[in-house]
């Protein structure tokens, strides 16, 4: 029994680690009726050695699966081990672990056993049951079965905080490419349909005609796609998470570097290393048209297709825009401050109250919490020198380079540029 | 240059302000008595805690401080770091002599000096949400022991009863010998008598006391801590810097890592 529980545990964890979300932030549930849980900011109970938050219980409900996508290691074709927990081991495990604190709550997700209602029917009756009989508020992120019908979908969406469906590949011809069974389409329509439901459900709230509307999965919607297994390139990967997160109103979009799983000679080989760099330089592109106010478009084009390597997007676009520069700290917008190479949301929004006290000088802005060494090539405060020359961009970028110690950089940044 | 000695109570910090606007000395050195060092030359007044004069400087910052700013004040005062308190102490000062609203100027070092003690202390309640690790007793009590780097027990105990609220649980701060016991009522603060049979020296309880699905659930956990590793992504550098080596011992899927 302890051996076999064990067993399962390990197969169906390992399989469920590709889904990069962990994230449990967004939710709003209260323990009011002195049940057990409740979730709010998101709190990462641990890191695996690979720096990933650990923060759900994240499983499979069963990886055995009636598909055989290519790119993933649950695929009907893969000589793996195969195994399924029944309702009651997941309710145990999720209230044993969440009742000493080792996670926020659980995410479930599944391979697909015979066919879409019968596996998201499954899903629907343990988050139930965590829900009604163990009077769990604690933090559930539940996976939308592509096909699966509405009446399950929105029975789900009543009891988990989160749902989502992953694209798999950035694009319909990359994903056709691998798993020719399936089609962006099949992810937009239940993307589509839990969107208006939510929306329903808020409008209800407000009319206030019901005293007391349920929750309908209160912290959104995300997807994930998978990078480097096919041939996109970086624009074409976040045009199409920024067309997604605009459609569908997302929380959030995972970009999972892919980490050769199998001998298919259409993507990466067993053993090349997963394109960490490129997935960072993705996700600091996600948070600067979330966070920063950038349009897409601004960050990539057809005349930049690709992040630089080297430097991270905010400085590219710093130094492909240099007319905007040097900002003035103590009058420019907000807006302007944050564009910024050098200075994230937290400080703009001290350089904003602190200049209200008086011009800010530069040994201020040094304390403040800021990348000084790199803002100080785009900024002007109250003591700055008054210059003549124009600035180069290609001298500050290798300025900042020399002094940057990034675990990227392999070659030496003192050599003369040839060009 | 005047040093004024305390008994590094939060009551005695305000106590000391008062001291200060009641005598008007030029400069104040605030020390705490247990890390005083008399010397020869130095004129050092001790400041008495009384509770009154306390009352009296909380209600003139509570006059002068938005909510968010008495926030800030008592966070960095649980930092207990004496360099801190003497900041508090020049912050209030601060507060006392400008307009309402000065705790806003983050050009200014002392607001600064509270603000990134603040930080530090909520970063550290933070950890403390996700680094408690409950073991189950026979008798149904959740215990978690625990060393937090700052005093911030009092701000996790709501957060604690909010969540848990349908099972006994006890944190205990072996540091600073006091714990937090809730009973599905209320959470009340307990000292080292209320878990005398428990050895805090070891962090994991003893067989005879733990729950019969205490080691189940635990092998899991470690077991599932694993799994969900990927090892190609491995970043060591990255998993210290969110897991410091001096909580690993108070995490059970590091158990036996150091």
């Amino acid at each position: 029994m302890f051996d076999r529980i064990r067993e399962k545990l390990s197969i169906l964890a390992d399989a469920a680690k590709y889904d990069v979300s962990c994230s449990s932030s967004g939710g709003n549930r209260k323990n009011t009726n002195k049940g057990i849980g409740n979730s709010s900011n998101g709190i990462c109970h641990t890191y695996t050695e690979d720096g990933r938050c650990v923060s759900l219980l994240k499983i499979l409900l069963t990886n055995h699966c009636i598909y055989d996508c290519a790119f993933c290691v649950s695929r009907k074709s893969n000589d793996v081990k195969r195994a399924a927990f029944t309702v009651q081991e997941v309710v145990e495990l999720t209230m044993n672990f969440y009742r000493r604190n080792y996670i926020e709550g659980l995410f479930l997700s599944s391979g697909i056993f015979k066919n879409a209602d019968f596996t998201m029917e499954r899903l629907v009756r343990i988050v139930k049951k965590l829900r009604t009989e163990e009077r769990f508020n604690g933090y559930i992120h539940l996976k939308t079965i592509p096909g699966a019908s509405e009446e399950l979908l929105k029975e789900a969406g009543l009891y988990a905080d989160r749902m989502s469906i992953n694209l798999e590949m950035p694009t319909e011809t990359g994903l056709k490419l691998l798993a020719p069974d399936k089609s962006h389409e099949d992810v937009k329509k239940p993307l589509g349909y839990i969107q208006n439901t939510i929306t329903q459900y808020k409008n209800e709230k407000k009319t206030g005609i019901i005293k007391s509307t349920p929750k309908f999965v209160p912290a959104g919607q995300s997807t994930q796609m998978v990078i480097g297994a096919t041939p996109e390139t970086d624009m074409e990967i976040m045009y199409s998470a920024a067309t997604y997160y605009k459609n569908f109103s997302l929380k959030r979009v995972y970009y999972s570097g892919y980490i050769p799983i199998s001998h298919d000679n259409r993507m990466p080989a067993i053993g090349s290393q997963p394109p960490l760099l490129r997935e960072n330089r993705l996700y600091q592109t996600d948070w600067l048209m979330r966070f920063y106010g950038y349009d897409v478009r601004e960050l990539l084009n057809p005349n930049n297709p690709h992040l630089d390597t080297d430097i991270d997007p905010k400085l590219s676009w710093a130094l492909r825009n240099m007319e905007h520069f040097p900002v003035d700290i103590n009058k420019a917008d907000y807006n302007l401050i944050l564009r910024i190479p050098g200075i994230g949301v937290t400080s703009a929004k001290k350089i904003v109250q602190a200049r209200k006290f008086g011009r800010l000088r530069s040994y201020q802005l040094q304390k403040l919490g800021i990348a000084y060494n790199r803002a100080k090539h785009f900024i002007k405060c109250a003591d700055s020198p008054y210059s003549l020359n124009e600035p180069d961009p290609l001298i500050i970028k290798n300025q900042i380079l020399a002094e940057s110690n990034s675990k990227y950089l392999k070659i030496a940044q003192n050599q003369l540029s040839l060009f | 240059m005047i040093i004024f000695v305390f008994d590094g109570s939060f009551n005695g910090l305000l106590s000391a302000v008062f001291e200060f606007y009641e005598r008007k000395p030029k400069t104040v050195k605030l020390v705490w008595q247990k890390y005083h060092q008399p010397a020869l030359l130095d004129e050092s007044t001790l400041v008495y805690t009384d509770d009154t004069k306390a009352e009296r400087v909380w209600k003139g910052l509570e006059k002068k401080l938005s909510k968010q700013g008495l926030e800030m004040f008592y966070k960095a005062y649980l930092s207990e770091q004496p360099e801190v308190l003497q900041k508090l102490f020049d912050f209030a000062r601060y507060i006392f002599d400008n307009p309402k609203g000065a705790e806003h100027n983050f050009g200014n070092p002392y607001v600064l000096a509270i603000a990134n003690a603040t930080r530090k202390v909520d970063r550290e309640k933070h950890r403390m949400k996700a680094f408690i690790r409950f073991q189950k007793t026979a008798d149904n009590v959740y215990y978690a022991p625990i060393e937090p780097d700052f005093n911030v027990l009092p701000l996790i105990a709501t957060f604690f009863k909010e969540r848990y609220a349908d099972q006994h649980w006890v944190i205990y701060d072996i540091k600073r010998e006091y714990g937090l016991y809730y009973n599905l009522k209320t959470v009340t603060q307990i000292n080292y008598e209320f878990i005398a049979g428990i050895n805090t020296s070891k962090i994991k309880l003893p067989e005879e006391v733990i729950d019969e699905t205490e080691l189940l659930s635990s092998t899991l956990w470690k077991d599932y801590f694993k799994s969900t590793n990927i090892p190609e992504r491995k970043n060591t550098k990255l998993h210290l810097q969110h897991v410091p080596k001096r909580y690993w011992k108070y995490l059970n899927e590091k158990e036996g890592e150091n």
